[in-house]
């Protein structure tokens, strides 16, 4: 399971870094978004990986270590998460006010030549 | 009082935060809301004052558990003296700003005061926070509001440098995440006190993995603090957003240099990871200096000037920082004092100065696109403080000319004293033994920077007051004119009574410089026991 959510977050946070560095602001926007995916899987990874194992305490299991999983990452990932849609949100709204004023796509919006 | 009410500490975020929120149920009455922003920014700057005054007493170090819960578990914020030095800065400086955002700025958009104030929750709490998340948060705080005031006033060129400024900002926040993750993953804890604690139990397997962590984290401070080669954000983006925005930006590179100089004198004092990166900052400080004295150089635009003299100050800071030293520390952190209160103040006079050979009308902010219905340009005739005035181009000259002798650091005013300080601690053997080839280049580097502001801003001087365009003479608004004024009279009064500040910036490097105090004031803070009414009902229950 490690190797499978190391890869994931490899590919996805490969992809983003590519995506990053295009010039087009699409592009840039969809890499930012892939890139907050790989990050939140990674904090995700950091509380180990159990399956079967709730983070909440539960009467009928014992309370220790062994049956739970660390709520931490879980909580830091749901912040993380909701930070990032909401930058990426306003980041859209920017891309699209870019979009009208320069009537191009291109991050530094330069027009070209007709 | 913080022994009698140690609330106040939470009091710089918990104020902007309500002010804002009734800023925003305030809608449309504009001197309604002007009043509010300025008396909450007036509390907050009141506050931060009381909260140094306490700070200057022994052991220097108080924390505030939220929700009362202990410290490495909950949420604390701590203030020892440099945070209380940062509340102030930023009360005066927002001050300032909000002052000046009062004549014209403010009308420009809807929302400026209720960001305005999101902005200054985000800086307080950053500056107070005693663990990693919530300094994402709050750096997230004080972003999301950044971005939102950086466009305000809207217009193609603020458009464009927001959309370099917020794509940039949105990687340094993962790599923050990534970094914070890997703290997380070795110590297993997120309290700064705490993580300084621990770190000593860390293995030698792990280690490799923390520096990774930590090399990770301290790139996300290093893109908010500028350094070189992260910096080719800063510059069109300050250039291009309006004056008062600007002064407040001028803080926010210093909330990298802040978490930079917190995270690195607490977790790396002492241990098996001593000193870990110093050479690194060190030299980034130093490319640093020198890419912000050439760009001053280069740069007509006066705009573009501040930008470069901020990264100039930022490598300052990190190479000053990254000796490691508590005396080069200490004046490096009135050096900040200085430098931040004069940049802002040249970012509100650089508006000012562009305005002399305009027709004398104010100059209406460069939109590009036409006032929609929900832009409140003209709701009002009479603005909230004062009415407009020529001044003669002489005295605005006069202002601009100690304005660059405070950024330059020329004498007679705290930039000097800055500087000399800054000087005289990097030969003074005391601490850090014998002066080597980098602090000699420190010390090469801090007086060409001096060097070539002194001559881009004489040429911008020149070009803009001896002109023969500039025989109108502008007209400024009271509240305009008192807001440089103030600033400047700051740095006046930071020269003056230089003695006493130094000694409170070099108790607070020693407070840095030596983290078991602010770990055992976090880590001993005891709970405030409950009523012991409460307890019984509570033990009453089923």
């Amino acid at each position: 399971m490690e190797v499978i959510l190391a890869l994931v977050i490899g590919v996805l946070g490969g992809a983003a870094v590519w995506l990053v560095l295009r010039p087009r602001t699409f592009q840039l926007i969809m890499g930012l978004t892939l890139l907050s995916y790989a990050v939140n899987l990674f904090i995700f990874s950091m509380g180990s990986l159990f399956i079967h194992k709730p983070p909440i305490v539960r009467p009928v299991a014992p309370t220790d270590l062994e049956h739970y999983t660390d709520p931490m990452p879980q909580s830091l990932v749901l912040t993380a998460i909701v930070i990032g849609f909401a930058t990426t949100a306003l980041f859209l709204v920017v891309l699209l006010a870019s979009r009208g004023l320069s009537g191009n796509d291109h991050v530094d919006g330069s027009r070209e030549e007709p | 009082m913080i022994e009698r009410h140690p609330d106040i500490l939470v009091a710089p975020v918990v104020l902007p935060l309500l002010a804002a929120a009734l800023l925003l149920l305030l809608g449309h009455k504009q001197r309604l809301k002007s009043l509010v922003n300025i008396a909450a920014t007036a509390l907050g700057l009141f506050v931060a004052l009381t909260i140094l005054l306490r700070a200057s007493a022994a052991p220097g170090v108080s924390a505030y558990l939220m929700s009362n819960w202990e410290a490495p578990f909950g949420i604390v914020l701590v203030a020892d003296r440099l945070t209380a030095l940062m509340l102030v800065l930023v009360g005066v400086v927002s001050l300032g700003a909000a002052l000046y955002a009062e004549a014209t700025w403010t009308r420009a958009g809807v929302y400026f005061h209720a960001l305005f104030q999101m902005q200054l929750m985000g800086l307080n709490g950053a500056f107070l926070t005693g663990d990693l998340f919530n300094l994402f948060v709050f750096f997230e705080v004080m972003l999301a509001a950044s971005y939102g005031l950086h466009l305000h006033g809207s217009g193609w060129p603020r458009v464009r440098t927001g959309l370099h400024y917020i794509a940039v900002n949105l990687v340094a926040s993962s790599l923050f995440l990534v970094g914070v993750a890997v703290l997380y993953g070795v110590v297993g804890t997120l309290s700064m006190a705490d993580i300084a604690d621990k770190l000593a139990l860390v293995p030698a397997r792990d280690r490799g993995l923390l520096h990774a962590g930590v090399a990770i984290l301290a790139m996300a401070f290093l893109i908010k603090a500028a350094v070189w080669p992260l910096n080719a954000w800063l510059v069109p983006a300050y250039a291009s957003t309006s004056a008062p925005v600007a002064a407040i930006f001028a803080l926010m590179t210093k909330v990298g240099i802040y978490a930079l100089v917190r995270l690195w004198t607490l977790f790396f004092s002492s241990g098996a990871s001593a000193q870990l990166g110093g050479t690194v900052l060190l030299y980034a400080g130093l490319a640093t200096i020198a890419f912000g004295a050439l760009g001053v150089l280069a740069s007509l635009s006066l705009g573009r000037i501040a930008g470069y003299s901020i990264i100039v100050s930022s490598g300052t800071l990190v190479a000053a920082l990254g000796t490691g030293n508590p005396t080069v520390t200490s004046a490096a952190l009135f050096y900040m004092l200085s430098a931040t209160l004069a940049v802002s103040a040249l970012f509100l006079i650089v508006e000012l100065v562009e305005r002399i050979g305009s027709d004398g009308q104010r100059r209406v902010p460069d939109y590009d696109v036409e006032p929609g219905e929900d832009t409140n340009l003209d709701d009002e005739e009479a603005p909230l403080v004062g009415r407009a005035f020529p001044v003669s181009v002489a005295q605005l000259g006069l202002a601009f000319m100690l304005c660059a002798v405070l950024v330059a650091g020329l004498p007679p005013f705290s930039g000097f004293v800055a500087k000399l300080s800054l000087l005289t601690a990097l030969l003074s053997p005391s601490g850090g033994g014998p002066a080597n080839a980098a602090t000699w280049l420190l010390f090469g580097l801090l007086l060409v920077a001096g060097l070539t502001t002194t001559i881009s801003l004489s040429r911008a001087g020149i070009r803009h007051f001896w002109s023969m365009a500039g025989r109108i003479p502008p007209r400024l608004k009271v509240a305009e004119a008192a807001s440089v004024l103030g600033l400047i009279v700051c740095c006046i009064v930071l020269t003056l009574w230089a003695e006493p500040v130094l000694r409170t910036t070099s108790a607070a490097a020693e407070g840095l410089h030596s983290p078991q105090t602010y770990i055992d004031a976090v880590l001993s803070k005891k709970s405030v026991p409950r009523p012991t009414g409460a307890a019984t009902e509570r033990e009453a229950l089923p």
